[in-house]
């Protein structure tokens, strides 16, 4: 199994990377890599990576790949967030890292996961260090489209975009990479418009599938303005609920943790000096669980616009692939009780609710505001 | 002959400072500064009464160094009163509590020549010292914050009793509308009226006075406006933005009034009575039930998606976010009787 099997479904992208670690002349000192979210644009940037520094190594078992693909070599760094946006003293370290020649590799590379989320005034910090950095260093941003990341960045970067791998290429990776059944991961590559990670999420873990489920239960059982605001309080409840499991345990390791690091007495008053440190860490930790909730929002209200897509593509009589293959009743029940027109302006009271949520509004107020819009009306 | 001992009764209101009495050592305790200051004054005017030369000596409860208090309260050269008045005991040192603790020990019943205040504002701290003041029978003058509507009228109407005025029940409400939200403010202003005009204090003279200032919180403003009273919504929310009360925050308070609504519409249509279900109290739904009259569901729905929208432009989607709170209040007035 060759390292770029990895990237799913990209073979006009995977010609242009394998080229430019074969041949210096096509290698570039910074890729702006864009895809749709689930495309694979983190895996390709790390798969590049491990290319460059195991040139040889077809398949990707040396242990400078494989160090690579996880992010641990001396000479790769990942750059991520948890929190909504790329912090601007985490970006100025990235310069003087980037002068430094790789320590063992042929190459030092820096990978930027979410370009997306750096402000302007932080890209800018980087706009010299990645419009000439040293011959051996070379940058590898990721983002959903070029238009993401600020003018000045992209007019330095070598564009590569990605396409949405096909659902059945999606399907065969899971087979063959995770052992799932071949039925099941073709209704969860369709479920999960093809995001790969989330395809994997859905196959692997049942009660992923089931609060999807419950998620796509929400169209049918709005009956009034009433029940619209009790299914948003619920839906945010659930939210909070997931993203909660998903960072409690960690907020308080990290706390002891930071405890035992500064040397605090258990049980003891923290003394005033150290208190700063703590708040530091509490409220990057709010923030992350912020995200959190986001994100966790964020895949509902997709799942919600997949739901109002199938609906319409039953409406409108296509004969184009549903999304929702497990919800195909419901979905025939509500394109029959509803026209085209309602049907697109639902699924724009989601997008704008998604543009909302982005903005910080209230995550409540804006579930609300949506599941009213979804509420049947004449 | 030692004069006749009384013992007044633990937890005594500060609201009536008649039954305030001097005592070896009275706790003066409770968040509403007024309160707090009148007790303490009334209580130095009782000490000079009894004894004109008094020596009253202040003592910083935080700043307390050991030793001090008997210091102040040993006998002195010439044999006047001294009395002393603590104040910030909820941040005293533990000095403090030591000897406060001691002192209250050995304090004997009868009032003496050394009478102690002691000013403890907020929270528990000095619990212990607290405590034996309680259990040592010695008076504690409660000074809680006052926080209904009812009782700053009862308050101002109080206020104006005292000082031998006659004053109309729709003045002191007009009043408490105008400046209530802090007592000490309120008082002043009872005072002002007071020393200002002759005659029977109506509402036209309070309108004078305070006629221009109106108290709105966000609360406030949501209620007028989902009562459909759009004009007088506005208007309120003039007051509050003028006063410095944050767009977000009156975006907030409405869309909560709305949820409420929403909900216990919800349950209506069920016909269920499950109320503990929605994480509401029962005096939220019975007030709902009352406000939900005139609403029909599509006004509700128009109603959410105004506010909605607003969070959204206060949070940077539009240009003025007081413009953008404006409107959805008057939308949500109008959205009222909406079929």
């Amino acid at each position: 199994m060759s390292l770029w099997d990895a990237v799913v479904g990209q073979e006009d992208v995977v010609a242009v990377l394998a080229e430019a670690v074969r041949n210096r002349g096509a290698m570039t000192h910074a890729w702006l890599i864009t895809g749709p979210p689930g495309s694979g644009r983190s895996v390709a940037a790390r798969v590049f990576a491990a290319a460059l520094q195991a040139p040889d190594d077809v398949d990707g078992t040396s242990h400078d790949a494989q160090t690579a693909l996880a992010g641990t070599h001396a000479d790769v760094t990942v750059v991520r967030t948890e929190k909504s946006i790329i912090n601007i003293d985490e970006t100025r370290s990235l310069v003087s890292l980037a002068q430094r020649a790789p320590s063992q590799g042929r190459w030092r590379v820096i990978i930027v996961e979410d370009a997306d989320r750096m402000t302007e005034r932080t890209s800018n910090v980087l706009l010299k260090a990645i419009e000439e950095p040293p011959p051996r260093t070379v940058w590898l941003l990721c983002a959903p489209s070029p238009l993401d990341v600020a003018t000045t960045i992209r007019s330095r970067c070598r564009s590569l975009n990605l396409q949405v791998p096909p659902a059945r290429a999606v399907a065969d990776l899971l087979v063959r990479r995770d052992g799932v059944d071949p039925d099941l991961a073709l209704e969860c590559a369709l479920a999960a418009q093809s995001h790969i990670g989330m395809a994997k999420r859905l196959a692997t873990h049942p009660d992923v599938r089931a609060y999807r489920a419950r998620v796509l239960a929400i169209p049918g059982s709005i009956r009034g303005v009433g029940d619209a605001v009790l299914l948003a309080g619920d839906l945010v409840e659930t939210a909070t609920e997931q993203s909660k499991a998903a960072t409690t345990e960690r907020d308080a390791e990290e706390k002891v943790a930071l405890l035992r690091g500064m040397g605090a007495v258990e049980g003891a008053a923290l003394p005033p000096t150290l208190r700063a440190q703590l708040r530091q860490l509490e409220d990057d930790q709010k923030r992350r669980a912020r995200r959190a909730l986001i994100d966790v929002l964020d895949r509902a209200m997709i799942d919600l616009l997949s739901f109002y897509r199938d609906v319409l593509v039953v409406q409108l009589g296509s004969d184009v692939e549903l999304v929702n293959t497990a919800a195909a009743g419901s979905i025939r029940a509500m394109a029959a009780s509803s026209t085209p027109e309602q049907s697109v302006r639902r699924m724009h009271a989601i997008g704008e609710t998604r543009t909302r949520l982005d903005g910080n509004v209230a995550p409540l107020l804006a579930m609300e505001a949506m599941t009213v819009a979804l509420r049947p009306q004449g | 002959m030692p004069p006749a001992r009384r013992r007044p009764a633990a937890g005594l209101s500060a609201l009536d400072l008649d039954q305030v009495i001097l005592a070896p050592l009275v706790l003066v305790r409770g968040g509403e500064g007024l309160l707090v200051d009148r007790a303490v004054s009334h209580l130095q005017a009782l000490a000079s009464e009894r004894d004109p030369n008094v020596e009253v000596t202040r003592l910083e409860a935080a700043a307390y160094e050991s030793g001090q208090l008997d210091m102040v309260a040993s006998p002195s050269l010439f044999g006047e009163n001294r009395h002393i008045v603590v104040s910030g005991v909820e941040s005293a040192t533990d000095a403090f509590i030591e000897d406060g603790l001691a002192y209250v020990a050995r304090l004997s019943p009868e009032l003496d020549d050394v009478t102690v205040v002691l000013r403890h504002e907020k929270g528990v701290r000095g619990k212990k010292l607290l405590d034996a003041i309680a259990a040592a029978g010695l008076p504690v003058v409660a000074c809680e914050p006052i926080k209904r509507d009812a009782d700053k009228v009862a308050f101002a109407a109080a206020e104006f009793r005292k000082a031998g005025r006659r004053v109309s029940g729709p003045a002191v409400q007009a009043l408490v509308e105008a400046v209530g939200s802090d007592l000490r403010e309120l008082g002043a202003a009872c005072t002002q009226l007071i020393a200002d005009t002759t005659s029977a204090i109506t509402p036209d003279v309070v309108q004078r006075y305070y006629g221009g200032r109106v108290e709105a919180t966000g609360f406030k403003v949501a209620d007028t406006a989902i009562e459909g009273r759009g004009g007088q919504a506005v208007t309120l929310l003039r007051h509050a933005l003028s006063t410095g009360v944050d767009p977000v925050l009156l975006v907030a308070a409405l869309a909560s009034k709305l949820r409420v609504l929403a909900k216990v519409a919800a349950m209506r249509g069920r016909g269920a009575s499950a109320p503990t279900d929605l994480g509401l109290a029962p005096w939220q739904i019975d007030r709902a039930r009352r406000e939900l009259d005139g609403w029909s569901p599509e006004g509700l729905a128009r109603a959410i998606t105004a506010v909605a929208t607003a969070d959204a432009e206060v949070k940077g989607a539009g240009r003025d976010a007081e413009f953008a709170v404006e409107r959805a209040v008057l939308r949500v007035a109008q959205a009222r009787g909406e079929r």
